[in-house]
């Protein structure tokens, strides 16, 4: 989904076009126009969480760092933020989750990668290993993120998209995709194994990695629903993995 | 006791899947599993049947448990899930109100 970003602020721009590297084109058509203002840190509230509403068909979200409005009508919206890039991150995570969420589709707290045309996700909260079984990745998987995947539907299945968003190994994932072969439930142990994950455990995990910031009744379940229909179509099983890189033997 | 009825509240979504039924709060995303009481009540909260013919057709029939010890329990865990925002609950008939389309059992 292309987003344009136009700001003033030229040093703001080149370290967006640095961290976003392999993302940044310049699509004639973007999906959003956002304009960035940057500001000093806001004096209200500077460690506030993130806050998400809707209210006549316009997104406000704030949080600590930034302000922000999202018309999806116009295709437009407006961020103040400080120069912080985490900010302007932040925001386009909570419009790609909103704008997943009526597609069927949705962001995952989960690393992933293309092995043999097809992509594997890896899902767990902080410490559950995405990093580490990102870095133990051979050369022939194709990283597309080591912490927030990008999964759409299709009418044949679900597809897993390269993200700019990063975690702990700080490394932007590519920006290509494949079909989704298969979601594993990370774990750490003393042994490389897959077991097999009940449906509706597999459902449960799921939703509990699933991103979303809003509490618009009507959202929220379609996120819900969206969970059981992956479930129902993409094979889910826990990963047990000592830090090694022969884990990636078994995938793929 | 007085007569109690229980509708399901239109803003949550509600599966149910392998013989468990899941339900998320469209107020906060929390995800409860329900148990088999629990689930027979979602399932015959439909607003206009007491509470007191659930308990009599519903779980009597599948526990062997004195209605009364039943209905009490029942009316303890219909309150709990009306806490939660899952129930709604009512000494009168609930009409049906737009629904949201959040239950696809």
């Amino acid at each position: 989904m292309p987003v344009r970003v136009n700001t003033s602020d030229p040093e703001f721009l080149r370290i967006l076009q640095q961290g976003y590297a392999g993302f940044v084109s310049g699509s004639a058509h973007p999906e959003i126009d956002f304009d960035v203002e940057i500001t000093p840190p806001l004096q209200d509230e500077p460690d506030a969480d993130v806050e998400v509403t809707q209210s006549g068909g316009s997104w406000r979200l704030r949080r600590g760092d930034f302000r922000a409005e999202w018309e999806p009508s116009r295709r437009r919206g407006w961020i103040r933020q400080t120069a912080n890039p985490f900010a302007i991150d932040s925001v386009l995570r909570i419009v790609h989750s909103l704008v997943l969420a009526r597609q069927g589709g949705f962001l995952l707290h989960s690393a992933s990668a293309i092995r043999n045309g097809k992509a594997f996700l890896f899902a767990g909260q902080s410490g559950a290993g995405k990093t580490t079984i990102s870095s133990l990745a051979p050369s022939d998987a194709i990283l597309l993120t080591d912490e927030i995947s990008y999964v759409r539907r299709r009418d044949d299945g679900y597809v897993a998209f390269g993200t700019p968003f990063t975690g702990e190994l700080a490394k932007v994932g590519q920006n290509v995709s494949a079909p989704v072969a298969a979601l594993y439930l990370l774990g750490q142990g003393a042994e490389n194994r897959i077991d097999a994950v009940e449906p509706a455990e597999a459902a449960r995990s799921l939703l509990s990695n699933v991103l979303f910031f809003a509490d618009e009744p009507e959202l929220v379940q379609a996120i819900f629903h969206s969970a059981f229909e992956f479930v129902e179509r993409v094979p889910v099983s826990r990963l047990t993995f000592a830090p090694d890189a022969r884990v990636w033997e078994l995938i793929g | 006791m007085s007569t109690l009825y229980l509708a399901r509240n239109p803003r949550v979504a509600a599966r149910m899947l392998d013989g468990e039924m899941m339900i998320m709060s469209g107020r906060d995303s929390t995800l409860f599993t329900l148990n088999r009481t629990a689930t027979i009540l979602w399932q015959s909260a439909d607003g206009s049947t007491p509470l007191d013919r659930i308990v009599e057709h519903r779980i009597c029939s599948e526990y062997d448990v004195p209605a009364s010890q039943a209905l009490n329990d029942a009316e303890a865990l219909a309150r709990e899930l009306a806490g939660h925002e899952i129930l709604r609950i009512s000494n009168e008939p609930i009409p049906e109100p737009a629904a949201l389309g959040g239950d696809r059992r």
